[in-house]
């Protein structure tokens, strides 16, 4: 008796769990799924802490440390845990003419936790100069250099750190916009059908079919030089979104098609419901979890956009700091062979973007309520 | 001459179950039963109570998480001469080359979707052809004037057009005739139709129903018939599988079970007929309850929960067994043999 | 069936009208006309050209008049294959492009094949064997194809290809054929260097297909026709061949009309990568300096590639899927 009493229960637990609960039960099951959003919260976390991970500022550039290669931190000092990094001292190789840089043991710069460096204003609006680790009272020259620096001596981790902040946010910028206009139009064409729908998707197939990153190059070359920082980053999200868009509206259509000729909505037209009670309150939250998994899976072809854009030179430029924009500066076999850890931000490109791949693909598994 | 008393395929005790992540289900539970030559055994039930899946079960094609666990399929083959030999078709691997030689050959199947049961892509002859060249050797010339023939056998219209048609370009009735040309393309001796004619409207079902009977009377082959509907087994069948829940829980000659029938789910079902008899705008009665989820199935008889003569502390706690209640007639329930003396 | 096929062609050409609109937007949208910048360029090589040669340019692209006189004056020019004038190199437009059209269409169609000839195997392996290890292996690839983007890809390689193995792998010839003509020898170079590329722009599309052809398959496996040809006695492998293989076809080969601009997309940033003769780092060449009639035409050229390909594509859809054929889906 006793048994049969548990599953009941566990059954009704089901019956009256919200959509977003079953989902997440649902998505729970993915394990790769939820490791891979365990990875893209931390980038997140990243975006909102990025100057209070950087030690450096990124934008700091000095002449005695032209791409010097990443320097290891060492925890222990003679047995005792004091963690410390070597001062390196640069001086050019006269055969070669390449600046060569050499450790100095005997030299050791202490790492700190929490220690002073450049101010900046935490979750932009704490003022404050804190950051998690950093090397204090340190000339800029004998500093600390975790990934090393780049052709005009920057630090690359502090960079990285800001680049993460405007590489994310872009993406969940355009994705935004994407979602509007997708939703927007893609419900048009779906609730209405006939001419309006032709239209819609007619101009959807046509996006579609021209290739992207020429057109967006195109587009981004026509952005005036004068242009500031924000007024590029926005206007790359637009380019990017007028094509992201389709696929949206396409998922939106899809299932507003579907929907129409469900019984509960045709019993919600009956029960003399309004069109817009019928789309908000019916129609929408049946499908809203598609519409999220489908917006996931398209971040990572935002990111990738503004990547390639600002690799190619076209999108965000200097003192704007993106993944791209520091990848610019590998552009050929030399500069790979050179100084290879400046292919380190194509690292977190690929993470964060198969992170978000995973995720999305949990996420549209646990949405579809007749999958196995 | 073969002697006509032994039958063609017997089914002992068979049980197919399916190894979920969510748990076993015990999809058919021990059924057990003969198809003859020249007769048609109806197997009857609700939808969801094993009867496809003794059908994938006969042929070794249940697909995975699902395996048959135990039991035995025997299969009376010719071997020529007037003799014949019986095939363990469980002992036989489901993809080895025996096994492959009965399927369709001498045992084919009728799927229950006319719309899905043939591919989309292939036109009908082309499908035919195929099917007919697995087990016999046969040109392509020959093969494609087969089944022309078969075509025209099952009343198809201009069979020679045919062949070339797509099967969405034919109706369901005539989609339906074209999957049973298919499956007479060996000429088995077996016949498994599965819900032949659910999918199709009343006047079809008569012509197919028709159809497979006037095949039957021309080649004297046997027939397996799957349905949920009392009323095509009372026209088709000679002897009467009913099933409920994975178990036979009543079987005999067709007379007899509509006639006389002893289990309470098997006279539920045939109340549950329109009859000429019945009062006019009086409600049909149902059976009350839905089939159980099959990782929910009930303790001791799987129909208590629904019976209307259920006997509590009987019914909930002991499992009836098929028993004989006259001639040829079996049922399983205690309303006619007594309960084990041991509890469990 | 001439109905899907007129339909088909008259989207065709309404989306080829398109895309020469927008070429054309892109040739306008840098402030200023193309002649003052021409003006830019001059005095800053300092060459001597008189005010009279700028007002014939202007007349000769009626920079003076309207913009949709602009436009038609230019399309004439495109009929009769005029493209206009590449102030970067004083040269035709299509002078400088050259064969990099073909090279673009060579690559692109390497990459395809490349694609198709990788996808379609796996796709079906990973179906019929879903959830063995090497499903997983292939899924588990599949993702790192979808998530690595290509020019990433290249960088890498090209890293590796340094450190290991101490050779450059960009170019589509070796230096001996570069400035070669055509040759017996110079087209067996091409299909020497031409794979590493073609896998490189076609990896995230492969992954792709590797997902469309496996689910299509998984679909079409528990379709009641399998189960007839089952019970027919055919051998599971000529039978997931013939029929559900042949049924999950069909959507797979109306991917290429996604995929083939996806793939022209790619080889433009690969090629500028891996420096190929492609019409990829002409263009971006060309946006730089923006010497927009060769930019636009390139993006129209790259437009007009797909769009044609795509117009193939349906018809081969058509050719292959009956239902399409006797007009029973849309």
């Amino acid at each position: 008796m006793a048994e049969e009493h548990t599953i009941s229960d566990s059954e009704e637990r089901i019956f009256v769990a919200g959509q977003m609960q079953l989902m997440w039960w649902r998505f729970r099951k993915h394990r790769v799924a939820v490791v891979a959003t365990f990875v893209v919260v931390a980038f997140y976390v990243v975006v909102l802490a990025a100057d209070f991970l950087a030690y450096t500022d990124p934008n700091t550039t000095e002449a005695y440390r032209l791409l010097m290669p990443p320097q290891p931190i060492r925890f222990f000092d003679n047995g005792s845990f004091r963690p410390h990094v070597y001062a390196v001292s640069g001086k050019r190789d006269l055969r070669t003419f390449k600046r060569v840089y050499e450790a100095d043991p005997n030299n050791k710069l202490t790492v700190r936790f929490f220690a002073r460096g450049y101010k900046y204003k935490l979750f932009g609006f704490i003022r404050t100069d804190r950051h998690l680790i950093g090397v204090e009272g340190a000339t800029a020259a004998e500093s600390l250099f975790l990934l090393g620096t780049d052709e005009k001596g920057r630090d690359v981790w502090s960079r990285m750190m800001v680049a993460t902040r405007t590489s994310l946010t872009i993406g969940l910028v355009a994705v935004a916009l994407s979602l509007v206009l997708g939703v927007l139009l893609g419900g048009i064409s779906g609730f209405y059908g006939g001419a309006i729908d032709s239209i819609i998707q007619r101009l959807i197939e046509i996006l579609r079919s021209i290739p992207t990153i020429p057109l967006w190059m195109g587009m981004a070359a026509a952005f005036p030089r004068e242009w500031s920082v924000e007024q590029i980053y926005f206007a790359i999200t637009i380019v990017i979104a007028l094509r992201g868009w389709t696929g949206l509206a396409r998922e939106v259509r899809g299932r507003f098609l579907s929907l129409r000729e469900e019984d509960f909505v045709t019993a919600a037209d009956l029960a003399g419901c309004s069109r817009k009670r019928i789309i908000f309150r019916h129609m929408i939250p049946s499908f809203q979890s598609h519409i999220i998994a489908a917006a996931t899976l398209s971040i990572p072809a935002m990111i990738l956009a503004e990547t390639a854009l600002s690799y190619l030179g076209l999108g965000l430029r200097p003192p704007a700091i993106s993944w791209g924009v520091m990848l610019q500066q590998v552009q050929n076999v030399e500069a790979v062979a050179l100084s290879p850890w400046l292919l380190v931000s194509a690292v977190p490109v690929i993470v964060v973007t198969l992170a978000f791949n995973f995720m999305g693909d949990g996420l549209r598994d646990a949405a579809d309520p007749y999958g196995i | 001459m073969q002697d006509d008393r032994q039958p063609i395929l017997s089914v002992r005790n068979l049980k197919t179950s399916f190894f979920t992540d969510e748990g076993i289900v015990r999809a058919v539970d021990g059924a057990s039963f003969e198809v003859h030559l020249g007769q048609t055994l109806g197997i009857v039930g609700e939808s969801g109570c094993g009867k496809s899946v003794t059908a994938l079960s006969i042929l070794g094609i249940v697909p995975r998480p699902g395996r048959i666990v135990e039991g035995e399929i025997l299969l009376r083959r010719e071997t020529g001469n007037g003799q014949s030999q019986e095939v363990a078709l469980t002992s036989l691997g489901d993809s080895s080359s025996e096994m492959r030689s009965i399927r369709g050959a001498e045992i084919a199947l009728v799927f229950q979707e006319p719309m899905t049961s043939l591919s989309p892509v292939h036109t009908i002859g082309n499908q035919i052809i195929g099917a007919a060249r697995l087990h016999r050797k046969l040109t392509k010339q020959e093969a494609s004037e087969l089944a022309v023939e078969l075509l025209s056998l099952v009343g198809i219209p201009r069979a020679e057009g045919a062949i070339d048609a797509y099967p969405f370009q034919l109706s369901g009735g005539l989609r339906q005739r074209a999957l049973i040309a298919l499956a007479l393309s060996c000429d088995p001796r077996l016949l498994i139709a599965d819900e032949p004619t659910t999918a199709l409207d009343v006047t079809t079902q008569a012509q197919i129903l028709d159809l497979l009977r006037s095949l039957q009377e021309q080649n004297g082959m046997a027939i397996m018939l799957i349905t949920h509907d009392m009323g095509v087994i009372a026209e088709m069948a000679d002897q009467v599988v009913v099933m409920y829940l994975g178990r036979v829980v009543e079987e005999g000659p067709v007379d007899t079970v509509f006639g006389e029938s002893k289990h309470p789910y098997t006279q539920s079902l045939l109340r549950s007929i329109p009859s000429i008899h019945s009062t006019p705008k009086v409600q049909l009665p149902t059976i009350t309850g839905t089939i159980p989820h099959p990782y929910n199935r009930p303790a001791g008889c799987p129909f208590h929960p629904r019976c209307p003569d259920v006997m509590p502390g009987v019914c909930d706690h002991h499992e009836p067994e098929l028993q004989s209640v006259g001639d040829e007639h079996l049922v399983s329930c205690f309303l006619y043999h007594p309960v084990p003396e041991t509890s469990s | 069936m001439l109905a899907y096929a007129a339909r088909r062609l008259v989207l065709a050409i309404f989306t080829l009208w398109t895309v020469t609109v927008l070429s054309f937007i892109i040739i306008q949208l840098p402030p200023g006309d193309f002649v003052d910048a021409y003006m830019a360029q001059l005095s800053a090589t300092q060459s001597n050209v008189s005010e009279q040669h700028f007002e014939s340019l202007r007349r000769q692209y009626a920079l003076d008049r309207p913009m949709y006189v602009q436009y038609l004056k230019w399309m004439s020019g495109v009929f009769s294959g005029d493209f206009g004038t590449s102030m970067m190199w004083r040269k035709s437009v299509l002078d400088v492009i050259g064969d990099r059209l073909a090279m673009t269409m060579v690559l692109s169609l390497g990459a395809i094949i490349l694609t198709w000839a990788i996808a379609l195997p796996i796709g079906i392996y990973s179906a019929v064997r879903q959830y063995s290890i090497g499903d997983y292996v292939f899924t588990f690839i599949g993702f790192i194809g979808l998530g690595v983007p290509s020019f990433l890809l290249a960088l890498v390689l090209m890293y590796l290809g340094f450190t290991l193995f101490d050779s450059d792998i960009g170019g589509l010839f070796s230096p001996e054929y570069q400035l070669e003509p055509w040759s017996w020898g110079k087209v067996k170079d091409l299909l020497y260097h031409l794979p590493l590329p073609a896998i490189i722009i076609g990896l995230s599309g492969t992954a792709e297909l590797i997902r469309v052809m496996r689910a299509n398959l998984l679909d079409e496996l528990r379709k009641p026709y399998v189960i007839t040809a089952r019970a027919a006695g055919m051998s599971e492998r000529s039978l997931v061949l013939k029929y559900p293989v042949r049924v999950a076809l069909n959507p797979f080969a109306s991917t290429v009309g996604y995929l083939l601009p996806y793939i022209l997309s790619g080889s433009v940033i690969v090629s500028v990568v891996l420096g190929l003769p492609t019409l990829g780092p002409l263009l971006l060449g060309s946006l730089v300096a923006q010497d927009m009639f060769l930019a636009g035409t390139i993006v129209m050229m790259l437009g007009a590639l797909t769009v044609i390909g795509t117009f193939l594509s349906d018809l081969l859809l058509m050719w292959i899927d009956p239902r399409i054929r006797f007009e029973m889906v849309q």
